[in-house]
C-alpha cells in the first residue's frame, strides 16, 4: 500500500481528489474553496497600512490561514514519507529545451538550477523567483481569485466571470512560457 | 478598533462597510451567525494537510509540469484541472439538488462572483507570474513544505504584490 502512495499519483486519481476538496470545505462550514485569499488576509492582519482594502476583520476569515497552514504541513509530511525516489519524468522535448539553459536538475519538483539560494542571486532567479512572486500575488488579488477560487471552485459553481479568469490565466501562461521565458532562462 | 459600527463608510465613499470590503473576495462573504471555538477550525488544518499531500504527489507544484501544460507537451496538468473541475461541478449540482446542508446545519450558499475588467488584466498578469513561478498560491506554501525554502522569497513577494494591489487599487481599471 505505501509502496502504491510513493508512486505519484495519476491525474484521474488526484483530480478528481482536488475537485472533492470543494464540497468538503462547504459542508464543513460554507467556506468557498479559494487560496490567494490567504495572501489578502496576512496583509489584513500583519500590514493593512490603513489601506481600505485591509480594512476587515480578517478573523472572520482566520479558517482559511489553517488550511494554507495545513497544506504547508503536507507538503512536509509528504516530502517525509510519501515520496519515491524516482526523479520526475518530464517530456523529452522539454527536457532538451532546458539543458540548453543548463537546468538538469531534475531531483526537486523546482528547477535547483534557478529556484535556489544560489540561484536567487542571479538574473534569471530573481526574475523567477521574486518578480514571478509579485505578479503572482497582484495578479491573482486584482483578478480576484487564482486556480482554486476561479478555475476550481468558480467554475465549478458555473459563473462565467470566473472561465473568464481561467482563460487569462492561461493565455498569461503560455504567453509567457513560449515568448519570453526562453529569453530570460538565457539570461 | 471595532469595524462593526461601520465608521469607514463615512472615511471611504468607494468601499461602503466593511461587508463590501470582504466581499471584493467572493471567498470571504460568508457570514454565519454560529461562533465557534477556535478549535473548530482544526478541520480545515487537517482538510489543509490532505490537500497539500495531494498538491505534491499529484505533482502539480513541480515548476516543470507547469512548463509542459504551457508547452501543450503533456496532458497531466489538463486531466487533474478538468477532472477537478467535473467533480467539482457535481458536487456543487447535488449540493444545490438536495439542499445539502453543512455540519452545523446551515444552508449552503455560494455567492456569485462580479464581473470585472481585473478578471483580464490580473489573469493575464497571474498568468506570467504562474508560468515564472512554476506556481500558484497554493503550490506555493507547498513547495516550502517540501524544502523548498527558497520559494519563501517567493512568497513574500507574493504577499507584497497582493499589498501593492491594495494599496493602488483605486487608480487601476476594474
Amino acid at each position: 500500500m505505501l509502496e502504491l502512495i510513493k508512486q505519484p499519483w495519476p491525474w484521474y486519481v488526484s483530480g478528481p481528489l482536488i475537485g472533492l476538496t470543494v464540497p468538503v470545505l462547504l459542508i464543513m462550514g460554507n467556506k468557498s474553496f479559494g487560496i490567494s485569499s490567504s495572501l489578502r488576509h496576512i496583509c489584513a492582519s500583519c500590514i493593512p497600512a490603513n489601506i481600505p482594502f485591509f480594512k476587515y476583520d480578517w478573523k472572520k476569515e482566520i479558517w482559511n490561514l489553517f488550511f494554507v497552514f495545513g497544506i504547508f504541513a503536507g507538503g512536509m509530511i509528504a516530502a517525509a514519507f510519501l515520496v519515491g525516489t524516482e526523479p520526475i519524468a518530464v517530456n523529452p522535448a522539454l527536457v532538451n529545451e532546458l539543458a540548453g539553459y543548463g537546468i538538469t536538475n531534475y531531483n526537486n519538483l523546482v528547477p535547483a538550477d534557478i529556484i535556489s539560494w544560489d540561484g536567487l542571486f542571479s538574473a534569471r532567479g530573481i526574475i523567477l523567483i521574486v518578480v514571478g512572486g509579485f505578479l503572482v500575488g497582484f495578479g491573482t488579488r486584482y483578478a480576484g481569485g487564482c486556480t482554486s477560487g476561479h478555475a476550481i471552485m468558480g467554475l465549478s459553481s458555473l459563473q462565467w466571470p470566473s472561465l473568464v479568469a481561467t482563460i487569462c490565466f492561461m493565455a498569461g501562461g503560455f504567453v509567457m512560457a513560449n515568448l519570453f521565458l526562453p529569453y530570460i532562462l538565457a539570461l | 478598533m471595532n469595524y462593526k459600527d461601520n465608521t469607514l463608510s463615512t472615511l471611504n465613499p468607494p468601499l461602503a462597510d466593511e461587508k463590501e470590503i470582504r466581499s471584493l473576495d467572493t471567498v470571504c462573504i460568508n457570514e454565519s451567525q454560529l461562533q465557534h471555538k477556535w478549535y473548530h477550525n482544526l478541520k480545515y488544518l487537517v482538510s489543509g494537510i490532505f490537500f497539500g499531500i495531494l498538491l505534491v504527489k499529484a505533482e502539480v507544484i513541480s515548476w516543470f509540469r507547469i512548463q509542459e501544460m504551457f508547452r501543450l507537451q503533456s496532458f497531466h496538468m489538463y486531466g487533474i484541472i478538468g477532472s477537478a473541475v467535473v467533480v467539482g461541478m457535481i458536487s456543487v449540482w447535488l449540493i444545490k439538488k438536495f439542499k445539502v446542508k453543512t455540519i452545523y446545519g446551515e444552508p449552503i450558499v455560494i455567492s456569485p462572483k462580479k464581473f470585472s475588467k481585473g478578471q483580464i488584466y490580473g489573469g493575464l498578469l497571474f498568468g506570467f507570474g504562474w508560468a515564472l513561478t512554476g506556481a500558484c498560491p497554493g503550490p506555493l506554501f507547498a513547495q516550502i513544505g517540501t524544502g523548498a525554502t527558497v520559494v519563501l522569497v517567493t512568497l513574500l513577494s507574493a504577499i507584497a504584490g497582493t499589498w501593492f494591489y491594495g494599496w493602488i487599487r483605486e487608480k487601476i481599471p476594474h
